[in-house]
């Protein structure tokens, strides 16, 4: 491989770049990411691509976030998860500081607060029709259990205003939970 | 103080959001909404639209938009610190174990049972955008007070979504431009 520096370099300029253009959340930009760094570099192999997305998209936080650390970390170790990190969140904290500072000024204007108003019915129905699909995801799963926790969670987020927090953490250790249950009853028939 | 809050109030949407995306909306709306109250639903809910329309994930949007609102570039630089330091660290950790011992049965199944509740609680945050676009952000819900035409632009955009499979940036755009078209009517014809 070539020198780290180079690596870096073009690490960074890939990744603001991909950061810059890429619209409609992390799956696209780890496909991007994909495209970039092991059919046109070839730095990454592709299972090894594929393991490093499924991290990203397994651990917490935003997926683009966790798929510039796990390829900068991979191609150049800590100097290339920050310069990764870096790069990723350059263009949307400008793009958005300055939104955020014209922001008052947009929202007192005739033109731009009835676009935000209409938007808002916008905005509601995309997140009505992905909570569709998700839900008949998992509801095609066939698992009781999981929509069992659908329900239970939809129930105390909406109508008791439980804690977010709470409720992920209660269902994430049910998950653990399930788990270790399922393997304990396989180790039961194995032996 | 206030740093030290909008540092934790990141660091735990960072920590929290599984899933990606639409799973940090939640979150953020506990937080900045119903404990901080740095945002209200309204101002919420554009976060949320002009995060749609432009790159970048939804929570370092969030964590940029709110930071200056609150302290100022550095509040900005704090905000998204707080929200990427867990990905760095478990990322990391979770790389490494990941490497060493290839298959995370307990991390899978965890993962299972989240993405259930996840969809719950997106469907949760995205009701009460809903209402405060139908019923303003003020009160309860009565059916004389409905913002009709709003209601009307959220059912053409979820056909355009559902059956013709338009883009999300698209439909929203088009929603924004029929409520200024009817505002227009409203002010200059009658």
């Amino acid at each position: 491989m070539k020198s780290k520096r180079e690596v870096l370099i073009k690490l960074f300029i890939s990744t603001l770049y991909l950061s810059a253009f890429t619209f409609g959340g992390g799956y696209v930009i780890v496909t991007l990411m994909k495209k970039k760094f092991v059919d046109e570099y070839r730095w990454i192999r592709e299972e090894e691509m594929l393991d490093l997305v499924a991290i990203a998209q397994s651990s917490p936080g935003a997926i683009a976030v966790n798929g510039a650390i796990v390829i900068g970390y991979k191609l150049a170790g800590m100097a290339g998860a920050v310069t990764a990190i870096i790069a990723t969140i350059i263009p949307p904290f400008f793009i958005i500081s300055l939104i955020s500072v014209f922001y008052n000024a947009f929202r007192s204007s005739f033109l731009i607060s009835q676009m935000l108003e209409g938007m808002q019915a916008g905005v509601g129905a995309v997140i009505a029709v992905v909570v569709y699909e998700m839900a008949e995801g998992v509801i095609h799963g066939r698992n009781p259990a999981s929509v069992l926790i659908m329900t239970g969670a939809f129930a105390a987020a909406c109508f008791f205003g439980v804690n977010v927090v709470l409720v992920i953490l209660v269902c994430g250790l049910l998950g653990a939970v399930r788990t270790l249950i399922a393997r304990k009853r396989k180790e039961g028939k194995d032996t | 103080m206030i740093w030290l809050q909008l540092f934790l109030s990141f660091f735990q949407i960072g920590l929290f959001s599984f899933g990606g995306g639409y799973a940090a909306i939640p979150l953020i709306r506990e937080q900045i909404v119903n404990i901080h109250g740095w945002l209200d639903m309204d101002q919420f809910t554009d976060l949320i639209t002009i995060s749609q329309m432009t790159p970048g994930p939804i929570a370092i949007n969030s964590a940029t938009f709110v930071g200056i609102r609150i302290g100022g570039l550095p509040g900005a630089l704090t905000a998204t610190l707080g929200c990427i330091l867990p990905s760095c660290i478990l990322v990391t950790l979770l790389a490494k174990l990941y490497l060493k011992y290839q298959k995370l049965d307990i991390l899978q199944g965890v993962l299972d049972s989240l993405r259930p509740a996840v969809v719950a609680l997106i469907a949760s945050a995205g009701i009460s955008i809903l209402v405060t676009a139908f019923w303003g952000s003020g009160g309860g819900i009565r059916l004389s007070d409905t913002d009709w035409l709003l209601a009307g632009i959220f059912v053409i955009c979820v056909a355009l979504l559902q059956k013709l499979k338009w883009n999300p940036i698209l439909v929203m755009v088009l929603a924004g431009a029929m409520k200024l078209a009817a505002a227009a009517v409203q002010k200059w014809v009658f």
